[in-house]
């Protein structure tokens, strides 16, 4: 590849062919200001539509100022990123953009987040000189995402993730000049869209234009209510990036200060969804043995592979994009789902509380959990088996209205018996990690025999699709994994046309898993982000005195109180359910 | 907007159209144009048709529909009446003559009447400079058209209206 030489704010930089002004600037540490600009690096995930024009750099010879995030360098190149004409430029246009927005930033949910709001700092912005006409867009409010369009920049991010990366399909930029906006089809409201609530769109927004539903104040009331009983379940991949909204730095464990925090917040027992984890690994497992066994032994009605069914944005998707596959994933319920029936169905009378006066919240790093737990299947009498989701960062908002000195927590440990997990448990948060949880248990399980090795390095990155095979004793197990739903499209397809010889795959619908999930704190673009929070999981793991979800004491405690055997009859009503045909409306 | 239902024939009309494109996502364009030329308008259930066999997301045929303003969403009138807004027509007033014939059909730009006889557009320039202010009924086009004359013109269009000349 030929490297090119050229100079930036009289800095010598060398670049290969094809570098863009703004990555080779940022290879010199000149980090020249952007705004619709995104790169997830190595996951193939960019959005440079070079509309907004923020970025734009003064190129000797060009009579046009050059945006750097679309403008490739070229030999000699002699380039000024903070010149007066491009000052002057680059204030212009954002005074512009923010003379088409509200100015309600003292209120908005994103303030202290926002892209906008910072650019708008950094470059000294302190008067807007034009005033003009300003779009009103109706508000979208659906289970889990809110839409507020006249805080839309048009940056395009959300319509790229929706698009591209997840191929969901429901965003794209509608009408043209002014009035364009980007909207689901006929302007219809997302919940009657086939929008999966993965949330990726809200977790690359720069402004307020997409955020969550806030159930921060319905648990407040809960909480205050002396006739509730409260429980907590928190996530794997919350605990991994918690600590961000609190200065720490990304890939810091916080799960001893997170089970301090929720106790201080007034939660009466501080579960873990790890337990459920490994609950999920024993239903889990055993369908995929089972259906295995039945596999080699001739049987031809018997669907492989067998595909995960943890994430609610997943599920939706095949709901709606490949109804013909819904017998194909597994029928357990996510770890969220299996908590709440075992809160509210054995909890409940373990401590005497009637399930109407137990309320069962879950801090998850989705936007998708609120639409799951919202779910009629999920319900008895209309009584829901997870009553509120909320996301990390509505955590962290919790945490600083209860004016509880994060950092200074202590670390505690959380309740039994919901509360006791293993390593595998942990792993569910991060790509490959359900997978990698389900071969420790099903191996064991399968074979009689103790794992040589317990890590299984071969299902760890962050490649979007890795396969791996696996030697189940002489018999080589399959295994794929996906994360991004664009991914998982590919790997269905595969199996719609006949051409997977999979066995098991498993599928997260966020980048880097739940890690990644749209409900973590935001990650702006910096993919290292999620790097530092999937070594964090395996950390944790690492440090479990206990690693594989069958080993759980808790765990087959409460087989052998409760469930009986993994399905059991007790266990298809509790902790599987069934997928619905949402091709048709 | 109201919710139709499409007969199994146009759903055919249309599987066919999206064929001869070779269902390709890149004739888009060429798809929309021939299925309103067949249909007159390009409702939602239609983008759908279209959408399920170019499998391509609904939004971004939506998206399309809405930049283009030759494509419409709403059936055109029996008689299209389009005032050109171009350069030269709307220095010499296409503006005025525009806003007479939202005044008499009480209609907008983008509108059918409720009998629907007419429905009313804007272009931008169909050649005829000369003749500005340009105003196309149909195939017909009429030219130098001043605000005083938009009842006339309507007037060919209604049967035994007072001003009819045939």
């Amino acid at each position: 590849m030929n490297t090119i030489k050229l100079t930036i704010d009289n800095k010598s930089v060398e670049a290969a062919q094809g570098t863009t002004i703004l990555d080779a600037a940022a290879s010199v540490g000149i980090n020249i200001p952007t705004l619709c600009h995104m790169k997830l690096h190595d996951m193939s995930i960019e959005n440079r539509p070079g509309g907004c024009r923020v970025c734009v750099v003064e190129v000797d010879g060009r009579r046009n100022l050059a945006p750097a995030c679309v403008t490739e360098v070229t030999e000699g190149m002699n380039i000024k990123t903070h010149s007066i004409r491009v000052i002057n430029a680059r204030r212009t246009v954002t005074e512009l953009i923010l003379s088409d927005h509200p100015f309600d930033c003292l209120v908005c949910a994103k303030s202290g987040n926002c892209e906008l709001q910072a650019l708008a700092q950094k470059l000294g912005i302190r008067e807007i000189h034009y005033k003009g006409e300003q779009s009103h867009y109706r508000e979208d409010t659906s289970p889990a995402i809110i839409r507020e369009m006249d805080k839309c920049i048009l940056c395009r991010r959300c319509e790229m993730m929706c698009n591209e990366v997840q191929t969901v399909g429901v965003l794209s930029a509608i009408n043209r000049g002014f009035i364009t906006v980007v909207s689901p089809a006929f302007e219809m409201n997302l919940d009657h869209s086939v929008c999966t609530y993965c949330g990726q769109c809200v977790a690359v927004c720069p402004t307020g234009a997409l955020t969550e539903v806030d159930h921060t104040g319905a648990v407040i009331r809960a909480l205050s209510d002396p006739n509730k009983t409260v429980i907590v379940q928190t996530a794997p991949a919350v605990r991994a990036a918690l600590g961000e909204e609190f200065g720490l730095e990304p890939g810091s464990l916080v799960t001893g200060k997170m089970a301090a925090a929720l106790r201080q917040l007034g939660f009466d027992y501080v579960f873990d969804t790890d337990f459920a984890a490994d609950l999920t690994i024993m239903e889990e497992g055993t369908e995929l043995l089972s259906r295995l066994n039945k596999h080699l032994q001739g049987d031809k009605s018997v669907k492989l592979p067998i595909l995960t069914s943890c994430c609610p944005a997943w599920v939706k998707f095949f709901e709606h994009q490949f109804p013909d596959l819904i017998d194909i994933p597994s029928t357990a319920r996510s770890p969220q789902q299996m908590f709440g029936a075992i809160a509210k169905n054995y909890f409940a009378n373990n401590i005497q509380v009637d399930r109407e006066n137990l309320v069962v919240v879950s801090i998850m790093p989705c936007l998708a959990k609120k639409y799951e737990c919202a779910r009629d299947e999920f319900a008895e009498k209309g009584n829901p088996d997870v009553d509120f989701a909320i996301t990390t960062r509505e955590l962290a908002q919790l945490i600083k209205l209860a004016n509880i000195d994060f950092n200074a927590l202590p670390e505690e440990e959380f309740d039994n018996p919901l509360g006791e997990s293993t390593g595998a448990g942990v792993i569910f948060g991060t790509t490959g990690g359900v997978i990698e949880a389900a071969v420790r248990t099903a191996y064991e399980l399968h074979t009689g025999k103790p794992l040589p090795k317990i890590d299984f390095e071969e299902l760890r990155g962050m490649e979007g699709i890795r396969h791996a095979t696996i030697d189940f004793n002489g018999l080589d197990l399959n295994i794929g994994i996906a994360h991004g739903l664009g991914n998982a499209r590919k790997l269905l397809e595969d199996i719609r046309n006949g051409k997977s010889d999979f066995h098991a795959i498993e599928i997260m619908s966020c980048p880097g898993g739940c890690i990644g999930g749209g409900g973590q704190p935001y990650h702006h673009g910096d993919a290292e982000i999620l790097k530092k929070r999937q070594e964090a999981l395996y950390r944790e793991d690492k440090s479990k005195p206990i690693r594989k979800s069958h080993e759980n004491p808790y765990i087959k405690k409460i087989y052998e109180e409760f469930l009986g055997h993994p399905l059991s009859e007790i266990s298809h009503h509790l902790l599987h359910t069934e997928y619905f045909d949402r091709s048709k409306k | 907007m109201p919710k139709i239902k499409i007969a199994e024939n146009t759903v055919q009309l249309i599987r066919e159209i999206c064929t001869k494109y070779g269902n390709e996502e890149g004739e888009l364009i060429n798809v929309l144009h021939n299925v309103q030329d067949k249909l007159g308008y390009l409702p939602a259930e239609v983008q759908e048709v279209i959408a399920r066999e170019l499998n391509i997301p609904v939004a971004r045929i939506y998206g399309v529909v809405t930049f283009y303003s030759f494509f419409s969403m709403l059936p055109k009138g029996e008689h299209p009446i389009s005032v050109c807004m171009g350069t030269a027509c709307y220095v010499r007033g296409s503006e005025q003559v525009l806003e007479e014939f939202k005044r008499q059909l009480k209609i907008d730009v983008g509108q059918t009447t409720p009998d629907g006889k007419f429905s009313l557009g804007s272009l931008r320039c169909v050649g005829a400079c000369g003749l500005a202010p340009v105003v196309m009924v149909g195939e017909k086009v009429y030219g130098r058209v001043s605000p005083q004359q938009v009842r006339k013109i309507l007037s060919d269009y209604i049967i035994g209206c007072p001003h009819s000349e045939s």
